[in-house]
C-alpha cells in the first residue's frame, strides 16, 4: 500500500486534530509525503469535528472524501461520514461508544477504549492513543515510531501513552502493510507556520496581531521564537493599534507584520490607507474566512479578493500574493516582506483558513532561494527629504534618530520634506509617484513566477491560493492544463497571457459565489468561459473538483 | 527664528491656544538639547484635527498619524528604540473620543510616551461639534438644542487606567506650563496633561480659564486617593468653578517598554537557525 487516507472523527475539543498530527507524522516518519484538512466548528468543546489525513508517495495538498481507515471516536464519526466508507474501509471505532449494527461487520474493529484506558490508569483523553495503537496494527507499522514521537512532540506522560497505545496495538487485527518507503522524512506544518518561516527568512523583527482564526497560529509560533529570534510580538487592544502599530515600526526601519482574518482587516483599512499615503511598508496576512460579518468562523471561503484589491480609500499601490502551499507560502511570505519594503507599499499574503490550519509535508528545497533584501536607503548626503522624488517612485529610506537630520512622514498629502501640502501639483506628483513605483514593481516581477502553469491542455483550469493543490491532481486525471495565479496584484497581464497561449476553454475554480478571480480577469481583458464555485465553508475535495469539472465540460 | 522652526506657514487663527503649546515645546527642546539630551531621538506624534498641524511647524522627527491614532503608532515607535522621548500631540476629539481606547491601553500598559491633549472641548477643525469633554451650556452646530449627553472626565479615566503622570495644564500660565511639559517629558513611564487650549474661534474660554484656574500643589503624588480627589473635583459640565491645574498623580513602575527585546543593531543571517526550527517540526 503506497496510498492512504485516514479519516478520525469525534467531539471538537477533545484532541481530534492532535491525533491526526501524530498520524501525519507517523505518515511522514515512513517517507510519505501528507496533507491533513481539519474540519472544526466554532466550539471550545463538543460538536462534531474531524480530520482527514491523506498520504501519497509525492506531494500533496488535497483531500478525499474517499478513506481507506476511519477512527471513531464516537458515533458521530460514522453516522455523518457513511458517505466516506468504500467498501474495503477499515473502521476502528471505541465499542462502548459506537453502534455498528446493521453495518458490514467484516471491515470494522472495535476497541474497548474505556476498559483498556481503566486497565492501563490512563485518564479519559488518552483514547486517542488506543485508537493510533490500533491503526498502527492495522496498517503495520512498529510502534517505536510512535513512542519516538510521543517523546518529542508529546512528552508529558508519554510511556502512560505508549502503555494505552500498546493495548489498543494488541487488540487490533492487522489489514495491510503501509510500506516504509526510502524518501527523506518531511517537517509537517501548517500553512501559517510556512507563512512565520517565510517572514522570519526575510527578516521580520516584529509581529503585531489581535487573535483572529484562522491565523492565530502565527500569533503563536512569533510568541514563542521571540526571545531566539530577537523578535517583538505584540497583541494589542485591536486590529486599529495593531495596524497603527505596524506603521509605526514601519517609520523606524522595523520589519514586521500584522496578521488577522475579514472582521479584523475591516478595522484595520483605516490604517492601510495611512500606509498607502505615507508609503510605509506594512505586510497583512489575511486568512480569509467564511463571511459576511462573523459567518462561520472556522471554516474556509476564498470571498475576499475584492475586498483586498481595493481595501483603503484613496488610490495607492499594493502587492497581493496568494500562495497555494506550504513551500508558496514560506517563500512568497517572504517575497511580499521583501518588496513591501522596496517599495514602501502595503503587501497582503492572501490566504483562507484551508491553507493556514491544514497540514503540510514541508519540503523547503522545493521552494526558491529566500533571502532578506534590503530598500533603498538614503546615501547620507545634503539634507534628508523622506518623499525626494526619484526616476522609479522610491525615495530612499533613512530612519531616526539621525543626528542633524529629521525624518518626517505624514498622512497628509505632503511635500518632500513630509509636510503638508494641499497645492494641486504637489497633489498629483504625489499620486503619480505610486502610479510609477506600481509600474516598476510589476515590470520587476515580470521575472519572477507570478502565473504557475501545470500540465498541458487545450481545456485549462485556473485557481489562485489553497485550491493549487485539489486543481493540480483534478488537471492531471482529467488530461487539462492548470494556470495559478500567485500574483494578484499587480495584476500579472503578460504572464497571464503566456500561460494562455494554445487555450481554447478556461474554467476557474475559487472558493467563493461570485467568481471573484474570473471578475479581476475580465477586468483586465481577459474571458473566463466557465466558473466552479464552492461557498459552503469547506474546501474542494478531490471528488468534489473532479464532479464539478466533468459538469463544466458537458 | 529659532532653528527649531520648519518654514512651512502656520495654518492656525491668530490668538489659537495651540500657538503657546508649541513655543513651549520648542522651549523644552531647548532646555533638553542644553543639557544635552541629542534632539534626534526625539519624535512627535500627531492626530488629526488643527492640533495635529504642529509637527508640520517643528524641525525634529514626526509622524502625523490619523484621527485618535496618534498613540498606537507612538508605542511602536517607543518600542523600536526605547532611546527615544515619543511625544504625542492630540486633540480631544481625537483621544478622547475616537481614540479613547489607545490612551487607556497606553496608561495600562505603562509605556513611556507622553501624550499632550490639546483639550479645546470642541471640534474646531470640523467646525464646532461636542466633544466628550465639551461644557454643557455649549451650543454647537450639530446640536442647537443643547447637549444630549455630559462630558466625562479623562483623567478619572487615566488615573484608574494605570498612567503614572496625570496633570492638567494651561498653556497661558507659560512657566508653569513648561514645567510640566518638562517633566512630563522626563517621566519614565505613560504621562499626559490635559491641556486647556483655547479655540479662539469655537470655544472661546480664555476669559473663563484666566478667572478660574487654580494652581494646585500635592505635596504625596503617589496618594491616588488625594489625586482622584483632585482630579474629581472638575467635571468638565461648566468651567464657571475653580479648575485645578498642576500635576496630580506621579508613580514609578515598570515600563512596558521594559518587557521588549532590544532588536540587535545589525540583523543576523537565519538560515541555521531556521533549518534547526524545521527540525522540531519532523
Amino acid at each position: 500500500m503506497q496510498q492512504i487516507s485516514v479519516l478520525a472523527g469525534g467531539k471538537t475539543g477533545y484532541g481530534i486534530d492532535s491525533a491526526g498530527l501524530i498520524i501525519s507524522r507517523l505518515f511522514s516518519r515512513l517517507g510519505y509525503q501528507v496533507y491533513m484538512n481539519n474540519d472544526y466548528p466554532s466550539q471550545i468543546r463538543g460538536g462534531h469535528q474531524f480530520v482527514i489525513v491523506r498520504a501519497a508517495t509525492h506531494k500533496i495538498a488535497a483531500h478525499s472524501d474517499q478513506v481507506d481507515v476511519v477512527l471513531a471516536f464516537n458515533q458521530d464519526a460514522l453516522d455523518l461520514h457513511q458517505s466516506s466508507l468504500k467498501d474495503n474501509t477499515l473502521v476502528i471505532y471505541d465499542s462502548a461508544k459506537v453502534q455498528v449494527d446493521g453495518l458490514p461487520q467484516s471491515a470494522f474493529q472495535g476497541l474497548d477504549v474505556g476498559g483498556i484506558l481503566k486497565a492501563e490508569n490512563g485518564s479519559p483523553d488518552m483514547d486517542r492513543y488506543c485508537m493510533i495503537g490500533g491503526l498502527c496494527r492495522a496498517l503495520n507499522i512498529d510502534l517505536g515510531l510512535l513512542e519516538e514521537l510521543l517523546r518529542k512532540h508529546d512528552a508529558k506522560l508519554w510511556e502512560q501513552k505508549m502503555k494505552v497505545a500498546r493495548q489498543g496495538y494488541a487488540r487490533t487485527q492487522q489489514v495491510t502493510t503501509l510500506e516504509q518507503l526510502l524518501q527523506p522524512v518531511l517537517p509537517v506544518l501548517n500553512g501559517c507556520q510556512a507563512i512565520g518561516l517565510g517572514l522570519l527568512k526575510a527578516g521580520l523583527q516584529a509581529y503585531v496581531a489581535y487573535p483572529m482564526t484562522p491565523v492565530s497560529p502565527i500569533l503563536e509560533l512569533f510568541a514563542c521564537l521571540e526571545p531566539e529570534f530577537e523578535l517583538q510580538v505584540v497583541l494589542p487592544e485591536s486590529e486599529i493599534a495593531v495596524m497603527l502599530m505596524a506603521t509605526g515600526y514601519a517609520y523606524m526601519g522595523v520589519k514586521n507584520a500584522v496578521g488577522t482574518s475579514g472582521g479584523g482587516f475591516s478595522l484595520m483599512v483605516e490604517g492601510l490607507s495611512l500606509a498607502g499615503q505615507a508609503e510605509l511598508p506594512v505586510v497583512v496576512v489575511l486568512g480569509q474566512r467564511s463571511g459576511p460579518s462573523t459567518g462561520m468562523p472556522t471554516y474556509t471561503a476564498q470571498a475576499d479578493l475584492g475586498f483586498v484589491l481595493t481595501a483603503g480609500h484613496g488610490e495607492f499601490p499594493r502587492l497581493i500574493v496568494a500562495p497555494g502551499d506550504a513551500e508558496e507560502a514560506y517563500y512568497w511570505s517572504g517575497v511580499a516582506l521583501n518588496k513591501a519594503w522596496q517599495y514602501q507599499l502595503p503587501a497582503f499574503i492572501l490566504a483562507d483558513k484551508t491553507l493556514c490550519l491544514n497540514h503540510y509535508s514541508f519540503d523547503i528545497k522545493q521552494a526558491p532561494e529566500l533571502h532578506e533584501e534590503q530598500p533603498v536607503l538614503w546615501d547620507g548626503k545634503d539634507q534628508y527629504r523622506r518623499y525626494r522624488q526619484t526616476d522609479n517612485g522610491i525615495s530612499p529610506l533613512a530612519f531616526p534618530p539621525l543626528a542633524g537630520q529629521v525624518v518626517k512622514t505624514n498622512s497628509y498629502v505632503h511635500d518632500e520634506f513630509g509636510i503638508i501640502s494641499e497645492e494641486p501639483a504637489v497633489a498629483k506628483a504625489a499620486t503619480d509617484k505610486g502610479l510609477l513605483k506600481e509600474r516598476y514593481l510589476a515590470e520587476e516581477l515580470q521575472a519572477w513566477e507570478t502565473v504557475k502553469v501545470y500540465h498541458e491542455g487545450v481545456c485549462a483550469l485556473l485557481c489562485w491560493g489553497s485550491n493549487k493543490g485539489v486543481c493540480l491532481e483534478i488537471a492531471q486525471q482529467l488530461g487539462l492544463k492548470l494556470i495559478q495565479l500567485v500574483v494578484l496584484a499587480p495584476f500579472p497581464t503578460q504572464a497571464l497571457r503566456d500561460a494562455l497561449q494554445g487555450v481554447e476553454q478556461l474554467i476557474s475554480v475559487e472558493g467563493n459565489a461570485k467568481g471573484q478571480l474570473a471578475i479581476l480577469l475580465q477586468q483586465h481583458g481577459f474571458q473566463v468561459d466557465k466558473q466552479i464555485h464552492k461557498y459552503d465553508g469547506r474546501p474542494f475535495s478531490l471528488e468534489d473538483l473532479a464532479n464539478a469539472v466533468w459538469e463544466a465540460l458537458k | 527664528m529659532s532653528q527649531l522652526k520648519t518654514t512651512a506657514p502656520v495654518a492656525w487663527c491668530p490668538g489659537c491656544g495651540n500657538f503657546e503649546i508649541m513655543n513651549s515645546f520648542i522651549a523644552v527642546l531647548e532646555d533638553m538639547r542644553n543639557e544635552g539630551f541629542p534632539l534626534e531621538n526625539i519624535i512627535m506624534v500627531s492626530g488629526i484635527g488643527n492640533h495635529g498641524k504642529i509637527v508640520d511647524y517643528v524641525q525634529i522627527n514626526s509622524f502625523n498619524s490619523i484621527h485618535g491614532r496618534a498613540i498606537p503608532t507612538a508605542e511602536a515607535i517607543k518600542l523600536a528604540n526605547p532611546d527615544t522621548k515619543v511625544v504625542c500631540f492630540v486633540g480631544d476629539g481625537d483621544t478622547y473620543a475616537e481614540g479613547l481606547e489607545h490612551l487607556l491601553f497606553a496608561a495600562k500598559r505603562n509605556i513611556d510616551i507622553t501624550v499632550v491633549v490639546h483639550n479645546n472641548r470642541t471640534y474646531a477643525l470640523a467646525t464646532a461639534q461636542f466633544t466628550p469633554t465639551t461644557q454643557q451650556a455649549y451650543k454647537a452646530s450639530t446640536m442647537p438644542y443643547g447637549a444630549k449627553e455630559s462630558p466625562f472626565n479623562p483623567l478619572e479615566l487615566l488615573l484608574v487606567s494605570g498612567a503614572t503622570f496625570i496633570a492638567r495644564g494651561y498653556p497661558v500660565k507659560k512657566e508653569h506650563f513648561r514645567k510640566l511639559l518638562k517633566d512630563a517629558i522626563a517621566h519614565r513611564g505613560f504621562s499626559c496633561i490635559d491641556t486647556l487650549q483655547v479655540c479662539v474661534t469655537f470655544n472661546n474660554l480664555y476669559e473663563t480659564y484666566n478667572k478660574h484656574v487654580v494652581e494646585v500643589e500635592i505635596d504625596d503624588l503617589t496618594n491616588f486617593e488625594e489625586a482622584l480627589r483632585v482630579i474629581s473635583s472638575w467635571d468638565y459640565r461648566t468651567s464657571e468653578v475653580p479648575i485645578p491645574i498642576g500635576k496630580f498623580f506621579e508613580v514609578n513602575r515598570p515600563g512596558y517598554e521594559d518587557k521588549f527585546t532590544r532588536f540587535p543593531p545589525v540583523p543576523e543571517d537565519r538560515t541555521v537557525e531556521l533549518l534547526q526550527l524545521l527540525d522540531r517540526f519532523i
